[in-house]
């Protein structure tokens, strides 16, 4: 109970902090905080499938994409809830990542990383071949818009239900074995580790993750799916923040979904280099810089830091 | 009945004859030495048992059971742990996190506290309990192996299989290790299989002794036996059996 003090003690304290933000806050940036944590749910769906269990997807845009449809095709058809949608949008996320979980079997580094970038790209690409369904080119428009400080509480709402389920996950029997696949796949076969099992489980996990943030992604848009939303750079950007985050820690994730969250809008008005692009040069930038002081990422920061401060 | 036995076990890996018609049984209770030069198939041996790599003919069996369709993840819930020549550890687990690992299989319904405090008394039986919240990475080989051995007793085997425990340890090690190896088995009442180039570790320990070269068992007995067969120091070129 003593070593976990510090941990609840933050955790209370980013939890209220989250709480009353949007009542100090412009609308505009209530919108931006909400973007955060939508990323905040896809950066910890990663981390538990590239962090935790060693495979590295460079393709959770694609299931985003699939969430988002979810809560857009259910809303227009059906007028359903939009918090039911984002129920359906992790079960159907869930089965298609184990579905993609068990090909990817087969593969691992960077094969894995190329089979993944792949359905990143061709995903998104499915909405034009069955157009009847999915709205081809013109997307498809929930029944239901929301407002900022909606997006905002259901974001982190989510957000919070979804880091507890992880820590759940994580912190046992289950988490060990991620990590123990991770670390050494033969030494985990003799320990008994059914690889098959548990990778195609992270898979599922993760996959259910990203599908909740893309139907958030898509209230955020005012409830507008279309397949240029879920291009590869929304992939590259999960991973980034996976890794700006930290891999295989759970205590990075609001630093990284800050990170991918914030960078681009903080950053378009740079002086010097310009509006266009200075954009994505800062983001670059800031990729690169954080890579080469922050190798572990924010999680290796919090640990040294801890550390330090018990020595 | 022993409890292990191979028969006729044939592996090869291209023009390699890895095992070639091995045939060799250990008895419950006992520990058997595996010995022979390098590259003899001794650890292909341990592969083979553990289902790592699969038999071209022959057969195993561990304790009335062939293995030979048992899949690699469930030979440990059969009762045969192991350890590993070159070391296979999870470099980012805690040395206790990995010996819970080991327990993977045996701790299903247990509750977490429960499995924590066998995995330390575990550690602690092998001397190792102080190092239990460090990651495995960066600590010496010679605890590093203490920590694959308290992984593998984690699970409660009936049959361990060590390769090379006393690789990289000095003379007090090994006697120590002796020492420990034996308590062991008593204790908890264990079947014993290693392999081993320290001699006297080998000739203190096992009640019987394999000998391989280039996959072909040339010799098998009592140590004392073993040591005085002209073939086997003809294999290690009258080297360190002489000695
Ligand atoms: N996976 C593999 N692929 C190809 N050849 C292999 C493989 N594993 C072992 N071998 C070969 O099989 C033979 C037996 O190797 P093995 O590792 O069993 O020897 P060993 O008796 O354990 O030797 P050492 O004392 O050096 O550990 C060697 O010639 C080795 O090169
Ligand atoms: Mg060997």
């Amino acid at each position: 109970m003593r070593q976990r003090l510090p941990a609840i003690v933050s955790l209370l304290v980013v939890g209220g902090a989250l709480a009353g933000l949007p009542f100090t806050l412009s609308g505009y940036h209530v919108g931006l905080a909400a973007q955060v944590g939508i990323f905040f749910v896809a950066v910890l769906g990663l981390n538990i499938l590239t962090g935790y269990t060693g495979q590295i997807s460079i393709g959770h845009g694609a299931f985003m994409a699939i969430g988002g449809y979810t809560t857009a095709v259910m809303s227009q058809d059906h007028h359903t809830n939009l918090v039911l949608t984002m129920l359906m949008a992790f079960a159907i996320c869930f089965v298609v990542g184990l579905l993609v979980g068990l090909p990817a079997l087969r593969l691992s580094g960077v094969y894995l990383a190329l089979a993944t970038f792949a359905l990143a790209v061709s995903v998104p690409q499915l909405p034009l071949k069955w157009s009847k369904f999915l709205g081809g080119r013109d997307g498809v428009q929930t029944s239901k818009t929301v407002s900022h400080l909606w997006l905002y509480g259901a974001a982190w709402t989510a957000s919070a239900i979804l880091f507890v389920l992880a820590w759940l996950i994580l912190r046992g029997r289950v988490g060990r074995a991620f990590r123990a696949v991770r670390d050494s796949e033969i030494a985990a076969v003799a320990s008994g580790i059914e690889l098959p099992v548990y990778k195609t489980l992270a898979f599922g996990i993760s996959a259910a993750y990203a599908g909740v943030a893309g139907s958030l992604f898509v209230l955020a848009t005012n409830g507008f799916a279309e397949p240029s939303e879920f291009g590869v750079v929304l992939s590259l950007q999960i991973l980034v923040g996976a890794a700006v985050a930290g891999l295989g820690s759970l205590w990075g994730v609001l630093a990284g979904a800050a990170f991918v969250g914030l960078l681009p809008a903080v950053s378009s008005s740079v002086p010097v280099i310009g509006s266009d692009h200075g954009r994505d040069v800062v983001f670059g930038s800031a990729v690169v810089l954080v890579m080469l002081l922050l190798p572990d990422g924010f999680a290796g920061l919090f640990a040294r830091v801890r550390r330090f401060a018990r020595a | 009945m022993p409890l292990l036995s191979l028969d006729s076990a044939r592996l090869r890996f291209g023009g390699i004859v890895a095992l070639d018609d091995v045939s060799l049984e250990v008895a419950e209770g006992s520990i058997v030495g595996v010995i022979g030069p390098n590259g003899a198939g001794k650890t292909t041996a341990f592969n083979a048992i553990t289902r790592l790599y699969r038999l071209d003919s022959g057969d195993i069996v561990f304790d009335g059971r062939s293995l030979r369709r048992v899949r690699p993840s469930r030979v440990i819930r059969l009762g045969v742990a192991r350890t590993f020549q070159n070391l296979e550890l999870f470099p980012r687990l805690t040395v206790l996190e990995n010996v819970l690992v080991g327990a993977h299989a045996s701790s299903r319904l247990q509750r977490e506290n429960e499995q924590q405090r066998l995995a330390l008394e575990t550690l602690a039986d092998v001397g190792i309990a102080e190092h239990a919240a460090r990651p495995a990475a960066g600590l010496p080989f010679g605890t590093l192996k203490r920590v694959e051995l308290a992984r593998a007793l984690a699970s409660r085997p009936r049959l361990l299989l060590l390769d090379e425990p006393a690789g990289g340890l000095n003379h007090e090690e090994v006697d120590e290790l002796v020492g420990l190896i034996r308590r062991l088995r008593d204790e908890r009442e264990l079947t014993i299989l290693l392999v081993e180039h320290h001699m006297r570790l080998v000739m203190d320990l096992c009640e019987q002794v394999h000998v391989l070269n280039f996959g072909r068992t040339i010799a098998a007995g009592p140590p004392a036996d073993v040591q005085r067969d002209p073939a086997v120091i003809e294999a290690y070129l009258g080297g360190e059996l002489a000695a």
